[in-house]
């Protein structure tokens, strides 16, 4: 039992982590076409905000709960800065924005290095969080239960905004129809900043559960986004769900992969995965269709 | 000249048999059992009004959208073939927005569209002059002033020609054009029907049009699509004497142009 | 007479360049210099191959750097070979492992399965996945990702695999290249000799591509991918083509590169190395002829010469040149200076009007 609940319960903490990630990313690229290399060092940027929330307010079991917030806006502000000075310029040059966002990701990992220096920091676990849950024979660890909770919660937060507010409509609008909508009197230039900003929030969120499992560090990042990346391609675009199961199924897989081989087998292993089952479903699991020669 | 009396060898060999044809788009049936026969020689038109299914039709000959039945050319069914392989079969298309190469020259759109009949060690050469092919092509769709000229800078006629140039040097022998007239001159559509007559005589032609006054000048058989279905099919007479044919459009026609409108949008 | 100048025009420039890299540089630069300058002519030749995908074919290969490590891990294992002579086992073996040789380094003892091998097997490598994903119409930024995962995924493994391929420090200290002592300065300028004739080569090898119809239709491709099926090609054979090419002079690049630099390892494979690669396209101009190897060799100086001088500014420069030069000159450079030069009325303009 132990060799398949712990690589499961594991693996949906991982998902959980990447779905997150994740989120912010398929939204932004649905919206804009636009893949932000840079988004995992808003990842890490989250991260870091929890450390230095730590840093002011030192009781870690309050600290925590100042810096989801904190990390949220400061991640997003990151990532509207992002759009106001850089991806705006770039309207319907997708894989130059790309390139650009690269840049942008390599100068915020070397800025991090500087300023925290190379070798991260610790942040201290809220004693609310410390413990496990013993589920058949794995104790599975608070913390990355409460993983899970963020990605459900911000999951549901996200689904309920694109649903239910004005502003989900003028987004749904705007994916759907960029020209239209605008004709009809959204202010699509707008409505992007406001989603860039969200789905940047959201990967500071990941951040701050990243830092909670394994600390800072600069190339934090890195070691998640490429997966979330994968996650995005394979989830398709469009609809959230796809992105959901898909993060889920990557997480839950990888660490299978790592359970039978190696942590870096793994890797490979999910990636072949990924390539496969995009000879099935190239578009990914869920796509908004179109029409024509486009 | 009526369809059902042709006589079995009035039928040339490059004929399109389109049996049982059905497109479905997530239960929305586009093109709905649609049976049709196209013979070389002559100029088809596809007529009907807009959202009838009649790009949907041609797309799905070319490989663009899965489709159900059959479309066999000379003992092929396209509908199991790639595009690429489709168009080296010999079947070849327009769309109704023209899409050329506006980077290349006119001459490099035409010379480029000549590839099918080129190895692949050929194309590992320089373009040395022009080959004759091209060269006739570039006269008879009368570009021939504009070779060198960028496409993206001709005229919206002036594109259709030059697709329906790329055709004659991929040398199609099935010529599907969608809408190629839209949006001409009356004179440019005048030159257009003579030069899809000229051209027409060793290929089949089929050319989807809404326009009354061109198909009545050019059109060799008509075929009436309506709601994915073949409503009618004949000479012009005939198809403007059919009630249902003037009920449509005349009745119909203002819900085809809102149709229109969003699909382009 | 015009259209002379058109065709062969970029010959003389780069016969010029190759006689800059073969003639000039040799006399004039230190032993050291030039081998730096050799390092710059290996990813020169990755870069020229990343021009002929991404700035001719559109497709943004963001994990070159795996390319370039199996030509540089090719080599680098016969060196190694070579060094350890006959029957023997690659000093790292035995200190980190038990002195045991896995059987997939066996052919390596022969240099002519090597050199099949730098070619043969990126190519390979190359054509199963661009198979796989150009087969399927994945393109855009999905083939963007996943050729930068599959670096990633490269690395990993690389590091993860100390006992056969070095790990982390990778593969280094080689003292013979072919029977040619390393240690010899005379050699080791040979070794950059034959790099720079290489970049040579595939210079040329893109010129003819360029001009001929292949360039034509790759182009076409970029621009109207759908539209080409329509010619009755299949966008993906285009596209897949010119991936592999370009997978195998990112080999060679590598190849040459192990005994210049003297080492291989996943640092210089990984994503950030594979996005280096691309730095020097973006640089020069993805879609020129010369800008590719041009931009490469000045980004590789100018990260040699900054790394000296501030070790860590480095890749604060790298970011700014992805943003700035994307932003403002998104066709590089070379397309910069020429559009600046056209402005500049060239004589005898009246043979153009023909
Ligand atoms: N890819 C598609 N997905 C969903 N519906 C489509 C698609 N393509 C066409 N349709 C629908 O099929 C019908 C036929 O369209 P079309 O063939 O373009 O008509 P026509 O060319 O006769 O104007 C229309 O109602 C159109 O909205
Ligand atoms: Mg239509």
């Amino acid at each position: 039992m132990d060799s398949f609940t712990t690589p499961l319960l594991a693996g949906t903490a991982t998902g959980a982590l990447l779905l997150i990630a994740a989120l912010g990313l398929a939204l932004t690229f649905g919206q804009m076409g636009v893949i932000n290399m840079a988004h995992g060092e808003f990842l890490m940027a989250g991260a870091y905000t929890a450390f230095l929330t730590q840093q002011v307010v030192t009781n870690a079991d309050v600290s925590i709960l100042v810096a989801l917030p904190a990390a949220f806006v400061v991640a997003g502000l990151l990532g509207l800065l992002l759009e106001v000075t850089v991806i705006a310029w770039m309207y319907r040059r997708p894989l130059d924005t790309l390139l650009v966002t690269v840049g942008v990701g390599l100068f915020l990992q070397q800025l991090a290095k500087d300023v925290f220096g190379a070798q991260g920091d610790p942040v201290r676990t809220p004693s609310w969080l410390e413990g496990n849950l013993p589920v058949f024979g794995y104790h599975w660890p608070y913390r990355q239960m409460f993983t899970i909770v963020l990605a459900v919660v911000a999951l549901a937060a996200l689904a309920a905004l694109l649903k239910y507010s004005s502003f989900g409509r003028q987004i749904r609008a705007t994916v759907q129809n960029r020209d239209l909508a605008e004709t009809v009197g959204v202010r699509t230039r707008a409505v992007d900043r406001i989603t860039f900003f969200v789905g940047s929030g959201l990967a500071g969120i990941g951040g701050v559960a990243v830092s909670l499992i394994s600390g800072t560090n600069p190339r934090l990042g890195t070691a998640y986004i490429i997966s979330a990346f994968l996650v995005v391609v394979a989830g398709g675009l469009g609809q959230l769900k796809g992105t959901v199961i898909a993060a889920f199924a990557v997480g839950i897989a990888t660490s299978f992969f790592a359970d039978w081989t190696s942590a870096s087998m793994a890797q490979v292993a999910t990636f072949a995965l990924v390539v496969v089952f995009l000879q099935l479903r190239p578009q990914g699991l869920f796509t908004v269709r179109s029409r024509g020669l486009a | 000249m009526k369809l059902d009396h042709a006589t079995p060898d009035e039928v040339g060999l490059d004929y399109l048999e389109i049996r049982d044809l059905t497109v479905q788009f997530d239960g929305f049936t586009a093109v709905d059992a649609v049976d049709l026969t196209l013979i070389q020689g002559r100029v088809h038109f596809l007529i009907g009004p807009n959202g009838a299914g009649k790009t949907t039709l041609v797309d799905a000959v070319t490989g663009l959208v899965p489709a159900t039945g059959q479309a066999r050319y000379r003992n092929q069914n396209l509908l199991a073939m790639r595009s690429h392989r489709i168009v080296r079969a010999g079947i070849g298309r327009t769309f109704q927005t023209a899409t050329v190469f506006e980077q290349l020259s006119v001459l490099q759109n035409l010379d480029i569209a000549g590839g099918v009949h080129r190895s692949p060690f050929a194309l590992l050469r320089a373009r040395r002059g022009v080959p004759s092919y091209v060269a006739d092509a570039l006269e008879t769709v009368g570009l021939a002033d504009l070779r060198d000229k960028p496409a993206g800078v001709l005229a919206h006629g002036q594109k259709q020609w030059l697709e329906i140039g790329m055709l004659l040097v991929q040398d199609a022998k099935v010529m599907l054009l969608d809408e190629p007239v839209a949006g001409m001159s009356a004179e440019e559509r005048e030159e257009t029907g003579a030069l899809l007559q000229r051209i027409g005589k060793e290929r089949t032609i089929v050319v989807i049009e809404h326009d009354m006054d061109f198909v009545r000048s050019f059109a060799d058989v008509v075929t009436v699509l309506h709601a994915g279905k073949v409503l009618t099919e004949g000479t012009v007479a005939e198809i403007q004497a059919s009630p249902e044919v003037q009920e449509i459009y005349l009745g119909r026609i203002v819900e085809g142009v809102v149709e229109e409108g969003a699909d382009h949008a | 007479m015009r259209t002379a100048v058109r065709t062969f025009g970029p010959l003389v420039a780069i016969a010029a360049l190759a006689v800059l890299l073969l003639v000039v540089a040799p006399a004039v630069l230190s032993p050291f210099r030039l081998n730096n300058l050799g390092k710059y002519c290996c990813w020169a030749i990755a870069a020229v191959g990343i021009g002929l995908a991404w700035g001719r074919g559109g497709m943004l290969v963001m994990g070159q750097g795996v390319f370039f490590g199996i030509g540089g891990y090719a080599m680098a294992m016969h060196l190694k070979l070579e060094a350890a002579g006959p029957e023997g086992v690659p000093d790292f073996m035995m200190l980190y492992g038990d002195g045991t040789m896995p059987v997939w380094w066996e052919p390596f003892r022969s240099g002519a399965f090597t050199l099949f091998a730098i070619v043969a097997l990126p190519a390979v490598a190359a054509a199963i996945l661009g198979y796989a994903i150009f087969k399927r119409r994945v393109k855009g930024a999905y083939f963007a990702i996943l050729t930068q995962a599959l670096a990633v995924v490269f690395a990993t493994l690389l590091i993860a695999t100390i006992q056969e391929t070095g790990g982390f420090n990778g593969l280094n200290q080689f003292t013979f290249f072919f029977g040619y002592n390393l240690y010899d300065p005379v050699n080791k300028k040979m070794v950059y000799s034959i790099a720079a004739a290489l970049l040579i080569g595939c210079l040329v090898v893109v010129w003819q591509l360029y001009r001929s119809r292949f360039g034509e239709l790759l182009v076409a491709t970029r621009d109207a991918e759908e539209r080409v099926r329509f010619l009755g090609h299949d966008p993906a054979n285009v596209k897949l083509a010119a991936f592999v090419i370009a997978a195998v002079m990112a080999s060679i690049g590598g190849a040459m590169f192990a005994p210049i630099a003297g080492i291989i390892s996943p640092s210089d494979v990984d994503a950030t190395a594979s996005i280096f690669l691309i730095a020097g396209v973006a640089l020069g101009g993805r879609a020129l002829l010369l800008g590719p190897a041009l931009g490469a060799l000045a980004v590789g100086y100018g990260r040699s010469s900054l790394s000296e001088s501030f070790p860590d500014q480095w890749t604060y420069f790298l970011g700014a040149l992805f943003i700035v030069v994307i932003l403002l000159f998104p066709a590089g450079l070379g397309s910069a200076f020429g559009r600046a030069a056209a402005l500049v009325p060239l004589p005898r303009r009246k043979e153009t009007t023909s």
